[in-house]
């Protein structure tokens, strides 16, 4: 007992900095909390990591993910990962929050995100206020939207008071039916059920609605139209609480990615038109776009080697996140900055944490990523549970060196 | 050196007239591919009007229908050419609810190709999931139908009936009325003719009408009567039962009224128009029987004959590499 205390007592004053010998900058931490950022004098008894010119960020807080997969968290960066409700047994009860907010230790944080409604069937009102103190920093709609405006009003209503965020799926499922893709071309040419593009702005309408009503905050967990970019750049211009996120997905691949078939490009929501892709780099460039989250969902060969429609929606996205983000600014279309705004800062504000920024105070999880390494994306060869990526065999640059979580490097 | 531009290529010999190791759909072949298969089909057409309709050339292969929904002409169609061609032909009906439907094809697909059939032909509910077996197995693989996708015979018989009824494709307006959304004889059909370089017209009422249709190079009209004007071929899609209780129209009253062929409607057809239906068909709803019946008129029938003699060309041209044939080997 004496033994472990003294050791816990150490660590929790222990010095270590990371420092980065080509700028002088440093990144002093303090237990598991950032003391000093910048141009510091490192004091003597530091143990100090040498960045070796690798760039010192924020670890990745990786806003709805569907699985807990840590060694595609770890390939990744991503330090703390929103944990969708969508389980075997929905989050819907604070006993599972708790067990869930618990399975990610010692190495990555997880932050269960709590299920709107019972069993997420949609129906009645889940313990909101019970789920966050068992720590549930959200609630969310899961892979669906709710279909009933009477039972989302009351959703957006509970959840208002509590300070949660409403985590929306934006697609009005009266219009997707048992869609497996977009409507256009592709779809037509390969013989697959689709539903317009348009199911995604008429949910966001309705539900902005309902934002207006109850002064919610609200996140669309993915927005891939340019309907619903429109939609919500107007609502945030009236100063409504909505945020919005997107996956690497939507912004690298259009619906023609699913032209022979390939069950690793079926997505929910669907890839959309080449017109609708451009609308999501317009509206990443312009701010609209909060969040770049991975929409990690691994699945196997028994979720994905079947027709298309079939198939389980879903990709592997965890390890691929930081170096597809760190291609968006190599082309120009977001700042550096802005990309760990969007991987980092913002996803944990909408959590409501003091996070994914490198400042004094806040907590000391950090990677070091060299954003110029060159590898190849192969579904063969992830560290993830299992390969399903849209983004087989592109090349691709930025690794994550090392992970520092609570002061601590995860090995 | 210079780069032949003729078009179509000529002297084609061998397996480079068509070089393709399955036939999953008609997306992917070129004209004189199609044209080829077309060719080769007429043989048979004569074969099957003897007395004595046999060819041992498949003789010792194992064909194997491995129909995964249910079919009765398609069957018979496949099973006939097949042992006319003098194939050992095994038919396999997989019931398909009653087991998880994606180990299951896989796990299928493994077995038949662990028995070593020497070509198989698929039929299954959903969209590509022949493509998904014939990456799978060692042989030739054959799409009888997968969902709404493709269904290539059909539009190699339908263009072989057209083909000899009126001697050409090329410049024929064809129009191809119905429920296009869920035909995947609709969609190969409209493959194979544009590919043919027929005008192609689509009618169908909007709720059935595939969005971005035009895109594949046809006209759509919701409008039959305007569709169908000066047409040289009316092709009939059938309306599936499940399709007539009011999801996608409100009745099959309805439905006759606005898109059922009648005789009345034919005459805005060119005169001599031919009347086409992949069968089976629902008398009185999509077509009506005096129509459907025209012995001028009507190549329904016609269209059955073809099916059997362009499958035994597919079957014939698919396995030609495997049974070493001088030039395919």
């Amino acid at each position: 007992m004496n033994n472990a205390s003294t050791r816990e007592g150490k660590m929790a004053n222990s010095l270590r900095a990371v420092v980065n010998g080509a700028d002088g900058q440093a990144v002093l931490m303090r237990g598991d909390t950032i003391e000093a950022v910048g141009a510091i004098d490192i004091p003597a008894d530091t143990a100090v990591i040498d960045a070796k010119g690798a760039l010192i960020a924020p670890g990745i807080v990786d806003l709805g993910v569907f699985a807990i997969d840590k060694p595609a968290f770890r390939a990744g960066g991503i330090v703390r990962a929103a944990l969708m409700p969508d389980q075997s047994r929905p989050l819907d009860d604070p006993g599972l929050i708790q067990r869930a907010a618990d399975s990610g230790k010692p190495d990555l944080w997880v932050h269960p995100i709590a299920a709107a409604t019972r069993g997420l069937a949609g129906l009645d009102l889940a313990e909101f206020a019970t789920m966050r103190d068992s720590g549930a920093l959200a609630v969310a709609t899961g892979r669906d939207w709710i279909a009933d405006s009477g039972v989302m009003h009351r959703v957006l209503a509970y959840a208002a008071p509590l300070g949660l965020t409403v985590i929306v799926h934006a697609e009005d499922r009266g219009l997707t039916g048992n869609a497996v893709a977009t409507a256009g071309e592709t779809a037509t040419r390969l013989g697959l059920a689709s539903a317009p593009a348009v199911a995604e702005a008429m949910a966001i309408a309705r539900d902005l609605a309902l934002v207006e009503q109850t002064g919610a905050a609200i996140h669309f967990r993915q927005v891939t139209t340019a309907a619903g970019f429109a939609l919500v750049r107007a609502a945030k211009a009236r100063g409504l609480p909505v945020t919005c996120g997107i996956t690497p997905a939507h912004l690298y691949l259009s619906d023609n990615a699913v032209s022979d078939f390939r069950t690793f490009a079926r997505l929910s929501p669907p890839l959309r038109a080449e017109s609708d892709r451009q609308a999501a780099l317009a509206a990443l460039a312009d701010g609209t776009i909060d969040i770049l989250c991975s929409g990690h969902d691994p699945r196997g060969p028994e979720d994905k080697r079947l027709p298309f429609a079939d198939a389980a929606p879903g990709m592997a996205g965890a390890e691929t996140l930081l170096a597809l983000g760190l291609g968006l600014v190599r082309d120009d279309h977001i700042s550096l900055p802005r990309l760990f705004e969007m991987l980092a800062a913002n996803p944990a504000r909408i959590l409501g944490l003091e996070t994914g920024i490198i400042a004094a105070g806040a907590p000391a999880d950090l990677i070091l990523v060299e954003p110029d390494t060159p590898w190849r994306i192969d579904t063969a060869r992830m560290a993830a549970r299992a390969g399903n990526t849209p983004f087989d065999g592109m090349p691709v640059q930025g690794r994550v060196a090392l992970m520092i979580k609570g002061g601590q490097p995860i090995g | 050196m210079s780069i032949s531009t003729s078009f179509p290529p000529t002297g084609l010999t061998g397996a480079a007239q068509f070089p393709h190791r399955h036939l999953t759909g008609i997306s992917g072949l070129q004209p004189h591919e199609i044209a080829f298969l077309l060719d080769e089909a007429e043989q048979w057409v004569d074969l099957n009007r003897r007395a004595s309709k046999h060819d041992d050339r498949l003789a010792g292969l194992t064909l194997i229908n491995a129909f995964f929904e249910n079919s009765t002409r398609t069957l018979l169609s496949f099973e006939i050419a097949g042992k006319r061609l003098g194939a050992d032909v095994v038919n396999m009906h997989a019931a398909q609810s009653s087991v998880k439907k994606g180990e299951t094809l896989i796990d299928t697909a493994m077995t038949l190709n662990a028995m070593r059939a020497d070509i198989i032909v698929i039929r299954h509910s959903s969209s590509g999931a022949v493509q998904l077996i014939a990456d799978k197995v060692d042989c030739p693989v054959l799409n009888a139908g997968d969902g709404w996708h493709e269904h290539p015979t059909q539009a190699l018989l339908d263009a072989l009936t057209i083909r000899r009824r009126k001697g050409r494709i090329a410049n024929l307006r064809v129009a191809i009325c119905g429920d296009l959304l869920h035909s995947r004889v609709a969609r190969s059909n409209i493959l194979a003719l544009t590919a043919l370089a027929a005008e192609v017209r689509v009618i169908a009422p909007p709720t059935l009408m595939p969005p971005a249709i035009e895109r594949m190079g046809v006209t759509p009209f919701t409008d039959f009567d305007a569709g169908i004007e000066g047409a040289d071929v009316v092709m009939m899609l059938r309306l599936q039962n499940e399709r007539m209780a009011g999801g996608f129209i409100p009745s099959p009253r309805e439905y006759h009224a606005l898109y059922g062929l009648t005789a009345e409607r034919l005459e805005r057809a060119a005169p001599d128009a031919l009347v086409m239906h992949p069968g089976p068909m629902n008398r009185g709803i999509e077509i009506d029987s005096n129509v459907a019946d025209d012995p001028v008129r009507s190549a329904i029938t016609e269209q059955v004959e073809m099916g059997v003699a362009v499958r035994m060309a597919c079957l014939d041209v698919l396995t030609r590499r495997r049974r070493g044939v001088e030039g395919w080997a």
